[in-house]
């Protein structure tokens, strides 16, 4: 391959640039490669966090052409002809050219309440096939927070950020809430303090997944329906009130957290 | 497990963020599928309003027995004027018969998880495609009047089987063709023996129905009520089932809503171009 221009955000939280670097390009490589090579080379100050290089870490998140993606995931082969333009993570406090804060993620994560499961049966639990299925394509999730950066809510909106956990952490509210032996309820939870309303499933999050799982069908429309089922539908109210099935308040199921 | 509110802080805003404050850094042509879906869905609202509000005849061709699904069911007075042989329900109704049923589908659609995403994006703009700027700087999304109606999506999504009902229905009914004896239908007298009968005016109603069907069963509520609210599939075996037949087709939603809204609007078109003579519905036997 000939040469290459790579375009790349230097700077910190005191301001930054794009800056312009001509470096040679080989047949196969990724972005991360080319990133490496100017490290070695031209640009030894550049901070870039990265560890597999497998796309299995997710921590090489980045923009290419201002798209989300995993830096050791694309192809420089399959990026259109002319300057590659790499820039950290819009969403969140950037700390040193393309590594930025994401700690706004933990913290959210510290808010799912843990799965509660009832006291053990003579014997252990038990689990059929099917059920531990259902949730297999929610624990694919490698973390790296590009759904939580292409998000719009957060991205455009940085007020939101304290009520929305996003769709990383919905994921995880739905992987609990279809969990057959989970005993809590969480769907208060996510409507009124999780920002599940927030979301207007505009589907970038399933679109930039490099695990491919599909957030917004897989898991935030069910908790949006499971949200209607506990707050909004008249009739599940009326069978509620019928049977005396309980739904649990955002307090109650907050109470379970870690 | 008790909770440690200690570990708990609250979220730091406003910290700066890195890369250029422009608009997108994209530069492929993200702005061709918004396009393409407001042209799409702006061509259906403009040919649906017309035909809803000013489109009040031709909707119904009698010979062959096959009507509009835009004024099926046959609901005011302007059915039996144009022809149609049902009784009216709403018979004090004078303005199109259609201003009434459109209220149904249309919610379904307004609501549907698929639209949402299509007019969200392509008329709002928030946002107008992945990592492009919002275009408008406050956001509250589905949390409040009037967007919180979209939780209501699957009443609208119970209407929408009843209609399905009533237009598979008509496409049965599209085979039964009633005898007439020189009868003047359109500016045109006709004489024929009723019976069963097969034209492709009733292959397009059957089609409009199949796709309708494909479209509601593919929708998330349904989904969500055939299975996907309950946490063990393994103790509700029919519930999974259910849910394991809709979930494919649910996969491809978007499909079945482009489909389903073009051959609606085809058929309407369709039934009108034959009630007002300029074509012919060629009758297969």
């Amino acid at each position: 391959m000939a040469d290459v221009t790579m375009r790349i955000w230097r700077g910190d939280d005191k301001g930054g640039q794009l800056v312009d670097y001509r470096i040679e390009g080989n047949e196969g490589e990724v972005v991360l490669d080319v990133i490496h090579r100017l490290q070695a080379t031209q640009a030894p100050d550049l901070a870039c966090r990265w560890n597999c290089k497998a796309g299995k870490c997710g921590s090489c998140s980045a923009e290419i052409n201002g798209m989300p993606r995993l830096m050791c995931m694309t192809r420089m082969d399959q990026l259109p002809a002319g300057p590659v333009t790499v820039t950290p993570m819009r969403t969140f406090p950037i700390i040193k050219d393309l590594v930025t804060d994401v700690s706004f993620n933990f913290e959210m994560a510290k808010r799912v309440p843990a799965f509660n499961p009832p006291p053990a049966p003579e014997g252990g639990y038990r689990m059929a096939q099917v059920d531990v299925e259902r949730g297999q394509e929610f624990r694919k999730c490698i973390e790296c927070f590009l759904c939580q950066n292409v998000c719009h809510v957060i991205r455009d909106h940085e007020d939101n950020k304290a009520h929305y956990a996003g769709p990383r952490f919905f994921i995880r509210y739905a992987e609990l809430e279809m969990h057959p032996l989970d005993t809590n309820d969480r769907r208060e939870l996510v409507r009124e303090r999780m920002g599940l309303g927030l979301c207007n499933i505009t589907k970038c999050c399933t679109e930039v997944c490099p695990e491919h799982i599909k957030i917004t069908d897989n898991a935030i429309i069910p908790l949006k329906e499971r949200a209607v089922d506990a707050h909004y539908d008249p009739v599940a109210w009326l069978g509620r009130k019928i049977t005396g099935r309980k739904k649990r308040s955002a307090d109650e199921a907050a109470a379970l957290r870690p | 497990m008790a909770v440690d509110n200690a570990s708990i802080t609250e979220v730091v805003l406003g910290g700066t963020r890195g890369g250029p404050d422009v608009k997108t850094l994209r530069e492929d042509k993200w702005w061709k599928l918004p396009l393409v879906t407001v042209l799409g869905l702006s061509a259906f609202v403009v040919y649906a309003t017309w035909a809803a509000v000013w489109g009040d005849s031709n909707f119904f061709y009698l010979p062959h027995n096959i009507i509009s699904p835009f004024y099926s069911p046959c609901l005011a007075h302007a059915c039996k004027a144009a022809g149609d042989t049902g009784s009216p329900v709403f018979d004090w109704w004078r303005l199109s018969p259609a201003l009434i049923i459109l209220v149904f589908p249309l919610g379904f659609r307004m609501t549907c998880y698929y639209y949402r995403k299509a007019y969200y994006r392509s008329f709002w703009r928030a946002p107008v495609a992945c990592a492009v700027q919002d275009a408008r700087p406050g956001y509250t999304g589905e949390t409040r009047a009037p967007l919180i109606i979209q939780n209501i999506h699957r009443y609208f999504f119970y209407a929408g089987l009843v209609f399905n009902v009533l237009l598979t229905i008509d496409a049965v009914q599209g085979f039964i063709w009633p005898t007439l004896h020189h009868q003047l239908v359109h500016g045109q007298y006709v004489t024929q023996s009723g019976g069963f009968g097969m034209s492709v005016g009733s292959l397009v109603l059957c089609v409009n129905a199949t796709l309708l069907w494909i479209y509601s069963l593919s929708c998330h509520a349904c989904r969500h009520l055939c299975g996907g609210q309950i946490r063990s599939f393994s103790k509700h075996p029919i519930r999974h089932k259910l849910w394991k037949f809709v979930t494919p087709l649910n996969a491809r939603h978007m499909t079945f809503a482009w489909c389903s809204l073009f051959f609606v609007a085809f058929t309407d078109l369709y039934v009108r171009l034959v009630a007002s003579g300029t074509i012919t519905d060629f009758k297969i036997f």
